[in-house]
Parts: C-alpha cells; structure tokens; sequence
C-alpha cells in the first residue's frame, strides 16, 4: 500500500472514531496521519489483492473463532479447583516457515490467541518464535498443529 | 421490537464480556508465573473488554458510535497480544525464572 493511500485509509478511520466526517476534521485526521507515517520506517505491507481479500476475511474470521475458543479454555482452566495439576508450561522453539515482519507479526499474534499458547520472541536469524505453552504433553504435536493450521492460512493469504 | 431485541442481546453480551473480565482477574490471581498470568490477561482479558465493544455496538443505533465501537474492537483484538508478547520478551530478557512446573524451557537454552 502507498503512502498517500495509507494516508488516506487513516485519515477515514480517525474520522470514523471521531464521528465527524466534515472536511475539516477529514484533513486534521490526513494531516496527523501524514506526520505519523513520516515518523516510522518507510516500507510498508505489498498492496492487498482483490483476490486476496477473501482468503483475509476467512483468516479474520478464523482469528476470532479461536480467541473465543482460547478464551473459553483458559476461562476453564482457570476456574478449576486442581489447576495446578493440569498445568504444564513451557517454552519451545517453533520453527518459521514464513519470512516476511507482516507475516511473522500476524503468527505471533494469532499464536497468543490461540488456546494454550503465547508468542514470547522470535530469534535473531528469524527462524524460531518462541512459544510459552500453558500445557506442553507433546511438543512435536503442538509444532505440526501451528504449522497446518495457521502458518499454512498466512502463507495462502500472503503467497 | 428490534430495539428491545438488540437491547436484550446487548445486555447478555455486556454480561458475558463481564464474566469474562472477572474470570481473567481470578487467573492472574491463581496463576503462577508472569507467562501463564499473561494467557489470562491476553485471551480471557481481551474477549471480555472485546464482547462489551460489541455490546456497544448492537445498542447503540447511532452509526458514529457504532463505527467507534467496532473500531475499538479491532484496536484491542490486534494490541492485546502484542502488549503480552512483549511483557513476556520482557520478562525473559530480565532473567525472569518461569515456575518451578515448567517442563522445558527452550528459549532460555537458546540464550546460552
């Protein structure tokens, strides 16, 4: 996405928050998104196909499923009285297929919302994120899970 | 009709979004270290003040306020992780130990 479209997408979502689309409040929304795209690094994600916007909307919808399924586990877990007992954290080191910041950040962040699991780094090189697990019985299962499921959607949406 | 509708399914989501609040607080109390506290602030924390934006949302019936509501939302649904993968690195970068019934720890071996 450009700069000036991206200046544009903001510039519509302050006035949607503000709830005032008139044209002077549109250009203060332009204005402090221009200056706040001039503060960050200049590359952006590549421009998002129409095609594409399919597979993004069922990645979005996937994404809110699993925060409501993650919610509810941990909700369970939490809530009985032998927690400690089914408690078994601990980190792995998953190992990343994709490259990209826009698809190593969109895993990291699906991976905290998936049940059981939470994004803690990714390594140097960028070929490990570090997973905390709630409950680690079997870790190569855990890795083929992240692997079939949501790295394989990101990289759909992104190839 | 509709009104009394969208103001009763409201009213159940603001409930469960509260539930859902509370239960959080209650695992950041009982769990045992920082990472597993982190899973009940980022999931259970995030789906709670999530379902109250929502329940905004369906009784508002004033497009600004809707538009904000839902805008809130997204906001939350994509900060939320980040914030605790980033109080995690944090807390692993200062030495912080995970709970003695952490069975493997591969990140710390990786710093070694």
């Amino acid at each position: 996405m450009s700069r000036v479209a991206l200046a544009i997408v903001l510039a519509i979502i302050w006035a949607a928050i503000t709830g005032n689309f008139s044209a002077p409040n549109l250009l203060l929304g332009g204005s402090v998104a221009i200056l706040a795209l001039l503060l960050i690094r200049k590359e952006f994600a590549p421009p998002v196909y129409l095609q594409k916007i399919k597979r993004s909307i069922s990645l979005a919808g996937l994404f809110l499923y699993e925060l409501a399924l993650s919610a509810y586990r941990v909700s369970v877990l939490i809530l009985s009285p032998n927690m400690k007992s089914k408690l078994k954290p601990g980190i792995i080191a998953f190992p990343l297929s994709v490259t990209s910041d826009v698809e190593i950040t969109l895993l990291a962040n699906l991976i905290t919302l998936t049940p059981g699991t939470l994004s803690v780094d990714v390594s140097e090189d960028r070929k490990f994120l570090y997973v905390h697990a709630l409950s680690v019985p079997n870790k190569k299962a855990l890795i083929k899970e992240i692997a079939d499921g949501f790295e394989t959607k990101i990289i759909e949406v992104f190839k | 009709m509709i009104v009394e509708i969208a103001y009763y399914i409201g009213a159940i989501l603001l409930l469960i979004g509260a539930l859902f609040s509370v239960v959080a607080a209650i695992g950041i109390l009982r769990l045992p270290d920082l990472y597993t506290r982190m899973h009940a602030a980022s999931k259970t924390g995030t789906m709670g003040a999530g379902l109250t934006f929502v329940a905004i949302a369906v009784v508002a019936f004033d497009g600004p306020v809707i538009l904000r509501a839902l805008v809130g939302f997204i906001f939350l649904i994509l900060t939320a992780p980040v914030g605790a993968h980033l109080l995690a690195r944090a807390a692993c970068l200062a030495g912080y130990k995970p709970s003695e019934l952490t069975e493997i720890n591969e990140y710390e071996e990786s710093m070694k």
